[in-house]
This record gives C-alpha cells, structure tokens and sequence, in this order.
C-alpha cells in the first residue's frame, strides 16, 4: 500500500488568550484522506487548537499563536500567508448549526462561493445541488431551496452547514463537535456522511463521544489541559492506550 | 405527606394577582397619553380638514381659509434633506462601532459623542445650525434647517444600528470568515443585510422622530407663508407652523393649528405603520394567502 501523504501538520503549536496558555505546544501529522479525532476533558484546548488551524482563533480580541501549522508544507502563520487564502483550504463546521440567518437553504451552500466572485447562475446551481447531495440533504430540501435556512430541523441545520463548507471544496475540513446538539438520529447520519466526506476531504472533529471517535476516526489524540497526551491510531488508543491516563479517561475513571 | 397548604397558596394566588394588577395598569398609564393625544388633536383637528388645507397657502390675515401646503410639502423636504445627511453616516458609524475596532481610542470617544448628542437639547442643535450655516449666508435657509434635523436623526441612528448588530451573535461572523469570506464582506454582505429590519426600524423612528421637531427649525428654516423649494430660502413646515398660529390670536389660524397638529400625528405615525406594514410584508402576504385557502375550503 502506498504511504498516504500529509496534508496538514502542527509543528509545537501554542494558543494563547491574552496571558493565559490555552495549548502547550502540540504536534500532529494529519493525513489525506482521512478521520482524525480530538479527544479530552472539557477545558483542555481542543476547540482552541482546532480554531487554530484555519486562524479563526487569531478573531478573538487578544488572542494569538505560537508555532507552526503546515498546509501541504507551508507555514500558515507566516506572514505573508492571507488568512482568507487558508480558510478557503481549511473549512469548519461549528459545534452548534449555524446557517446564515437572512439567507434561503441555495444561498446558504453557495454563498462562499457568490463571495468569492462566482456569477454563473448555472454553475452555482450545480455546486448547490452536488454539495447539498454530498451532504446528504438534497433529497430533504430540493423542493424548498428558497426557504430560510433556518427553517430547517437542528440535524438538517448542520447538514446544510456541511454542505456550505463543502461547496468551496477545501481539501482539509474541521468539525468541533458536530453532532453534539443532535439526536442519535440525525447523529448517525452525520457519522455516516463523514465516512463519505472521508474519500475525498482529510478530516478532523473534536468530540466528546468516545464510541463516535473508536467508530469512525482512523487516528486519535488525546489532550488534557493543552497538552497531548497520547495519539495514534484509534483501534489502538480505544483498545490499548500507551498511557495511564488515556486508559482512565476513556474508560471513564477521569474526565 | 400531608398537601396542606391551603392558606400558603391563597395568599401566593393573592399576591399573583396583585402584581399582574400593577403591571396591568402600568400598561395602561402607558397607553392613556397616546390615545388622549391622538383622540384629541382628531376632534380639535380633523374638522379644519379640508382639500384646500392641502392645496392652498395661507390668506392674508383676517381672511377665513387658506392651507397648509407649504409647510407640508416643507417638512417631507427638510426631513429629506436630514435624512439624506444622516443616515448613510449614521449607518456607517453604527457598523464601526459594532464591527471594528471595538475596543480603540476613536470608538469609544464617538460611543461617547453619540451619547452626548443624543442629549443634546434640539433648541441647542438649532442654534448650532444657525451659526453654522444662517449667520454665513445671511438668511434662513432651507439647508441649515436639514443640517439641524440631521443632528436630530444621526445619533438615533448610529445607536440602533450598533445595537441591533450586537445582537448578531459571533458564530455567525465566525461562520462566514471560516468559508474564506473577507471580513468586510462578511459585515457587509452577510451580518448587515441578515440586520435589515431592525436598523430599517431605527431609521424609521429617528425619521419620524425629526418630522416632528420645532425647535432646531425656528431659526434655520424658519419658516415663510409661501411656496418655496429652494434651499437657501426660508422653509415653512409643518411644526414651526403650527406654533406660529397657535400663538396667533387670530381664531381661524389657531383652527388651522390644530389641523396642521392632526395632520403631522398622521404623518408621523404614517412613517411608523408603512416601515412596519414593510418589514412584515412576508407576515402580511402570509396572512392573506392563508385567509385566501380558508375562504377556498369553506367553498368546496
Ligand atoms: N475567549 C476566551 N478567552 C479566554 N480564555 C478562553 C476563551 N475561550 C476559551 N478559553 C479558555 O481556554 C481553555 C481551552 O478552552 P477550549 O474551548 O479550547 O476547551 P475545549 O477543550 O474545547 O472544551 P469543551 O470540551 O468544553 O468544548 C479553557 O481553559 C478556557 O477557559
Ligand atoms: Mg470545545
């Protein structure tokens, strides 16, 4: 089998909120072409390191970050690299479904798009409709693409949020627990998308849902209090952890 | 365990009660004014109402008749002129100050100016206008009474537009720079138009607001008994008007008075009912496409 390349990786990385240290220096190599999960108490820097890696952490008043984070061997945080550039190659989906309220469900998939410049009626047409079917949606909205966005149900809402992600076709996707404010349901239905999503996009999602991370993620990491404490593949953190820790948190001794 | 309270909840029903009394009554102290007003200037004015109130000028004094055209026509075109200074401006201010820079030296001094003004007292804008742009030209003028509105209208403005954005929560902002959006067309192309009704709303209010003000326009427009449209002349309208016939001793214009008062209540509320009828207009053609089926299923 041919070694899968790296698209991304974190080289020491740091986060900062003022003062305060929020990530100690943490470096993982994520590959093409695949699930990667963040594991960890509440509190320990996960959305924090996450937010780092497509320079939305940077947007909070005071916050900053130290490090490397390489995109196919390129620093972003350099300082010639535009931060619109980067999150045009490093999507996200938020923990809570948050489609563009004033926009209908078409315009919420392709609004990246129509920002970016793209006028061709046909064309938009065709990313809504592809990204919306990637997504698993399109079947539940084709007859009502003009409704708000936010008339959709939550498990639908974020959905649609993929979809928009989707849409600009970046090749690394974030997901800060996605799931987490949905039914089993629609949860299952987002895990099965992922395992789609995973054929094309490199994908990392923190989660607190440690059958979630065993069931889909190819890799897992484990952080407590800004630091890594053990990654690898996930059969074997799930089944046998290297560290003491990771075995008392996952089997729920610690957390 | 025994449920033996029956006191204990008569006397908490009681005190229910009591306070929903309270609040009930504030409700209607509230209301009381608005409807008097209203009921009032309707009985006092609506008779002096007639097509020549809105098509003729003022006789000559001591002649029974005349209208207000003038100073209707007047204070829509002041109002336009306010409105066209200080709303774009206005607009602008808001977004800076609830999209950038939040935290900077210059944000938090016009944060402060914008409180000021809005105390201002309007005698006091009206001067400022007079000096400005009276005094230097040599005559009252339509423009100085414009600039004087639009001092009444910028702040209200610039208020509602900073708060009804602050109300946007972050993850939306976050949502769209996280899709490679620049932040400026994030602010402009998704947080303000997803603001649309509610700054519309505040536009609204600061409009109506300054179509009704008399002081800023005493020594700025001033006011004149003719038709003009020009905008380094004198202006009537409709508030200063008004003040000058009811103070007149004169019985017809103090008639007249009272219909130019009911007529700039009309006015006013006018602006407030269609910017609303506007912003619900989904709700509206909701209602009726609704009503519309009821009426179809009672057919069949
Ligand atoms: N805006 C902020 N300003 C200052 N400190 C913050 C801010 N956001 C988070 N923190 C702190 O940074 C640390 C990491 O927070 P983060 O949100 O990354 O944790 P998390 O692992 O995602 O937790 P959870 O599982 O609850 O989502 C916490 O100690 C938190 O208090
Ligand atoms: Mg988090």
């Amino acid at each position: 089998m041919e070694e899968a390349k790296t698209i991304l990786s974190t080289k020491n990385l740091e986060c900062f909120f003022g003062d305060f240290q929020a990530v100690k220096g943490i470096s993982i190599d994520y590959k093409e072409k695949s699930i990667n999960a963040i594991i960890g108490p509440s509190g320990c820097g996960k959305s924090t390191y996450l937010r780092s890696l497509n320079r939305i952490h940077e947007e909070i008043p005071g916050a900053y970050n130290k490090g490397e984070v390489n995109l196919l061997g390129k620093n972003i945080y350099e300082k010639d690299v535009d931060p619109v550039l980067i999150r045009r190659n490093i999507g996200m989906v938020f923990q809570k479904p948050n489609p563009f309220p004033s926009l209908s469900i078409f315009d919420n998939v392709v609004i990246g798009l129509k920002l970016q410049g793209v006028k061709n009626k046909s064309l938009l047409q065709e990313k809504a409709e592809h990204s919306l079917r990637k997504a698993a949606l399109w079947d539940e909205v084709k007859d009502k693409l003009n409704k708000p966005g936010t008339s959709l149900s939550g498990g639908q809402q974020q959905r649609l949020c993929i979809a928009r992600t989707i849409a600009v076709d970046p090749p690394v996707i974030l997901m800060d627990e996605p799931t987490s404010a949905l039914d089993p349901i629609a949860t299952a239905s987002i895990e099965e998308l992922m395992m789609e999503l995973k054929k094309e996009f490199c994908v990392i999602i923190v989660t607190h849902n440690m059958q979630q991370a065993a069931r889909v993620a190819d890799n897992t990491a484990f952080f407590v209090l800004g630091e890594l404490i053990e990654q690898g593949a996930s059969e074997q953190i799930f089944t046998n952890p290297k560290q003491k820790k990771t075995e008392d948190y996952i089997t729920g001794r610690f957390g | 365990m025994m449920i033996e309270t029956t006191n204990y909840y008569r006397w908490r029903k009681f005190k229910n009660r009591f306070f929903q009394f309270l609040l009930i009554m504030a409700a209607i102290a509230v209301l009381t004014p608005i409807l008097l007003i209203v009921q009032y200037t309707f009985v006092k004015g609506a008779g002096s109402l007639n097509l020549d109130f809105f098509t003729n000028l003022p006789k000559p004094v001591g002649e029974v008749g005349g209208g207000m055209r003038h100073a209707i026509l007047g204070t829509l075109y002041l109002v336009a002129i306010g409105a066209a200074i200080a709303v774009p401006i206005g607009i602008m201010a808001g977004i800076y100050l609830a999209e950038f820079d939040k935290k900077s030296a210059l944000s938090r001094i016009l944060s402060f100016a914008i409180d000021l003004l809005t105390g201002v007292p309007s005698i006091i804008v009206g001067i400022f206008a007079y000096i400005l742009l009276v005094v230097p030209m040599k005559s009252f003028n339509a423009m100085a009474g414009g600039v004087a509105l639009s001092i009444i209208i910028l702040p209200i403005v610039t208020r509602a537009t900073e708060e009804i954005l602050k109300l946007v929560p972050d993850h939306i902002r976050e949502a769209g720079l996280a899709l490679g959006i620049p932040r400026w067309k994030v602010i402009f192309m998704i947080v303000v138009p997803g603001s649309f009704k509610g700054i519309f709303t505040g536009v609204m209010l600061a409009i109506s607001r300054a179509a009704g003000e008399t002081a800023p326009l005493l020594f700025t427009a001033f006011g004149n008994m003719y038709m003009s449209y020009r905008i380094d002349q004198p202006m009537a309208s409709l508030p200063v008007q008004i003040y000058n016939y009811a103070i007149s001793p004169f019985e017809d214009w103090q008639r007249q008075a009272w219909g130019g008062a009911f007529v700039l209540i009309i006015i006013v509320l006018g602006i407030n009912l269609t910017s609303r009828a506007i912003i619900n207009r989904n709700e509206l053609i909701n209602f009726f496409s609704e009503l519309k089926k009821k009426l179809n299923s009672k057919k069949a």
